[in-house]
Order: structure tokens, then C-alpha cells, then sequence
């Protein structure tokens, strides 16, 4: 699973990068977390309002900073747990 | 907001949908509260507890700065929450897609509308104006959008409502909105397209768009709002208190005659001193209005001060470094020309209409 923070590197964007690490952590999951900050790539990704987190290359959410519960949703639903 | 806070309020919200209004009833209620006795608290607290007497200039501004801090602060989060939770049924994505295939004139007048209820933090002014002209909406009318949303947003209409009454806010609003409609559309009609950081045009949007605010659960919302307020109180916390800070000083020891002397309505450049000294500075519309309502208190004209605060809050430096990355110097020298133009009309217009 590859997730990537999309944001300029204000205050929101590392909370929302922390939040995610965080969630991963609880989970267990292994997964490589980038930081995109260039805004051509930003843009790319159809995404106007900042920050956004994107998971396999999809935008799962954007302009907001997601509860932990939500975060932890997004990342189940992108890989679900071995059962 | 802080991880630790951020769980302890997720923890912390009742679950139940009685319980989220029970909770919301006790805030309004203690928030009216709060805001009535503060007046008289930090009466009692400087007259009665300290024994200070009210006249003397140092305790006059002291109490100044402690009401003032209070009240704003109480204002500010009481407007910011609501606000929020109201912005929340509103999306950028949705403003782009009713102001997709619009002309220009129509175009700027949505555009300069639409500035005011979107949600848009400054820091997305760059992802924003990439998203907009790269679907085919005019630089004109998205550089309106971008002049309105900071210039006229809801929390600086709720202050200026709160003080300084009706007459002020609604003329604010209105010469807001035409500076944002009649510069952008001036800046369309100039074809600075050429001026334009070229890879804006060769963006291609790949991704799918997603609103950031659709489906959200009024749960969501209501957690929103408090997040917003305590990051909007942090981030500007600085600049109301040194805001406060000065008007506290003004109130205390500036002469009354002071400001009528050097820019009161004989005063000819007071309005264009004022936008120069505004554009550099970098505020909001919550950290300059307290000193605004105290330079007004020492008798400075109202159209004077409403164009300083318009220059504060819509041209700051870090904007323009923000938006160098999509506009050249040229396209952005000219932007900051024409809005400052518009600031100064209407600064003079407000010194001739409520003197």
C-alpha cells in the first residue's frame, strides 16, 4: 500500500501526515508514506483544497483533516486485514 | 489541532443525538453568559480586587485589552463554529463546477459571490487557482474568486456586525464584493494570460474529483466546527493579541485629537497612506478589527479604516509569494494595482457616505 499526503507543508498537512502514521501504527499495517508538496503534482490529482490523502493512487479524502476513526476506515477499506 | 486534544474531543462527543444537542444547548447557553458579564467581571476585577482607578490611563487600557481580548475571542469562536458547520454544506469543488462555462461578467459577479460561502484556507490559493483555470474558467473571473474569499468571508462580516452595526457591514460587504467583481473582471479584460506560469495551462487532472465536503454526517460537521475554531484561535492567536495590544495602547494614550488631526476627514491622502501601510501587513479580518475599533474610537474616519483593513486582509506579502508560483511578477504587480485602486475608491466613497 503506498499513501501519499498531498499539501504544501502547512499545519494541516502534518497533522493530517501524523494522524495517518498514527492510524497505520495501531493497525500494523506496513505501508510506504510519501509527502507530495509540489503543486503540479498537487493538481494532478484533481485535488483543489489542500491537504488530501490519497491511498494506491486514489484521493480518498481532501480540504479537511479526517478523524482517526475515519483514517482507520479509508485504510481498512484500501486493504482489508487478513482474516 | 493538537493529536491529544483532536482524541480527547472525538472521545469526548456525546454519541447519541440528544446528547450532541444537549451538549450544543449548554455551550450557547454558557457562551451568553460569558458575554454578558464580561463587561462587569473585569470591572469588579480592576476596581474592586485591585483597586485601580478607572481614569488613570494604565488601567483604562488594561481593561481595555482584557474585555476586548475576551469579547473577540468569544465572538470569534461563537461565529467561527457556526460558520463552519454552514461552510460545511458548501465546497470548493462545487463553486468550480457552478462557475464552469460561465462568461465573463456573470462569471465574475458567481465568482465574486461564490468567494464569500466557500470554505478556502489561503494555504489552498495555489491548488485552487490551478484547479479553476485548468478547467476552462476564466483568469478573470477566478481571480475574483480569489480576491473575494479573503476580502469578504462570513467570520469578518459577524465582527464587523457585532461592532460596529448594520450601516458599516452591509456598505463593507457590498464595495467587498464590487472590488472583487470589478477588479477581476478589469484584469480578464487585459488578457494577461501570457503572465500566467505556463504549466497552469499544460496541467492535465488526472485524478477524480472528490468534494471534500459530501456526505458528511452532522456528527462530522458539528467536530468540524470545533476543530476550526481552535485552529483558527491558535493560528491568529498571535495577531489578536498584539492587534488587542495596540488598541489597548491607543485607547490608553493616543490624544483624542490625534488621528483627526493627521487623518481625519480634512485629511486628502489619508486613504491611500492607509492601503500603502495595509498591503505589506498580513492579518485577518479577526486580528485587525479590534484596532480598527479603537483608531475609530480616537475619531479616525471609518472609510480610512475599512480600506486599511480591506488591504490587510485581501494583499499580503506572503499571498503574493504564495501565488508568484502561478503568476508571473508582471500579472502580479498589476493584481495587487487594480485591488489596491478599488480599496482606495472605496475608501474614499465610505468617508463621504457615513461622515
Amino acid at each position: 500500500m503506498i499513501i501519499k499526503v498531498l499539501g504544501p507543508g502547512c499545519r494541516n498537512c502534518r497533522d493530517l501526515e501524523a494522524a495517518t502514521r498514527r492510524a497505520l501504527d495501531e493497525l500494523g499495517t506496513s505501508a510506504e508514506l510519501e509527502k507530495v508538496t509540489d503543486y503540479p503534482t498537487i493538481a494532478r490529482y484533481g485535488v483543489m483544497a489542500t491537504p488530501a490523502l490519497v491511498i494506491d493512487e486514489r484521493v480518498v479524502c481532501s480540504g479537511r483533516v479526517p478523524g482517526a476513526d475515519e483514517i482507520t476506515a479509508f485504510l481498512l477499506s484500501a486493504s482489508p486485514p487478513p482474516t | 489541532m493538537a493529536p491529544a486534544t483532536r482524541a480527547l474531543l472525538a472521545n469526548r462527543m456525546p454519541t447519541t443525538r440528544s446528547g450532541r444537542w444537549t451538549m450544543l444547548t449548554a455551550l450557547a447557553v454558557g457562551w451568553v453568559l460569558a458575554y454578558g458579564v464580561n463587561g462587569w467581571f473585569w470591572d469588579r476585577v480592576f476596581v474592586d480586587l485591585l483597586a485601580l482607578d478607572p481614569s488613570t490611563r494604565g488601567t483604562s487600557a488594561a481593561h481595555f485589552f482584557c474585555y476586548d481580548l475576551v469579547k473577540i475571542a468569544l465572538l470569534l469562536s461563537g461565529i467561527i463554529f457556526v460558520v463552519t458547520i454552514l461552510r460545511s454544506f458548501m465546497s470548493i469543488e462545487r463553486t468550480r463546477a457552478l462557475l464552469g462555462g460561465r462568461r465573463e461578467g456573470v462569471g465574475n459577479v458567481a465568482a465574486g459571490a461564490l468567494g464569500v460561502v466557500t470554505p478556502f484556507c489561503s494555504c489552498s490559493a495555489v491548488p485552487a487557482f490551478i484547479g479553476f483555470v485548468s478547467a476552462g474558467i476564466p483568469l478573470g473571473v477566478t481571480l475574483s474568486f480569489l480576491i473575494a474569499s479573503p476580502l469578504v468571508n462570513e467570520v469578518a462580516i459577524g465582527l464587523l456586525l457585532s461592532l460596529f452595526g448594520l450601516k458599516v457591514t452591509a456598505l463593507y460587504v457590498g464595495s467587498g464584493l464590487l472590488i472583487a467583481i470589478g477588479a477581476g473582471w478589469v484584469l480578464g479584460r487585459m488578457r494577461l494570460e501570457r503572465w500566467v506560469e505556463p504549466f497552469v495551462f499544460e496541467t492535465r487532472l488526472d485524478g477524480q474529483v472528490i468534494d471534500a465536503t459530501a456526505g458528511l454526517t452532522f456528527e462530522q460537521r458539528i467536530r468540524m466546527g470545533f476543530e476550526e475554531v481552535g485552529s483558527v484561535l491558535r493560528r491568529i492567536g498571535p495577531y489578536l493579541v498584539v492587534g488587542i495590544g495596540i488598541g489597548a495602547a491607543i485607547h490608553g494614550w493616543a490624544p483624542e485629537d490625534l488621528f483627526t488631526r493627521y487623518a481625519g476627514p480634512g485629511a486628502v491622502l489619508g486613504v491611500p497612506i492607509a492601503v500603502l501601510i495595509g498591503i505589506p501587513l498580513y492579518s485577518n479580518a479577526a486580528g485587525i478589527l479590534p484596532l480598527v475599533e479603537s483608531l475609530h474610537d480616537k475619531g479616525m474616519p471609518m472609510g480610512t479604516l475599512l480600506a486599511f483593513m480591506m488591504a490587510v486582509v485581501a494583499l499580503s506579502l506572503p499571498e503574493m509569494i504564495l501565488l508568484r508560483q502561478v503568476l508571473k511578477v508582471q500579472l502580479l504587480a498589476i493584481y495587487v494595482g487594480v485591488v489596491a485602486l478599488g480599496i482606495i475608491g472605496v475608501g474614499y466613497l465610505f468617508n463621504v457616505v457615513l461622515a
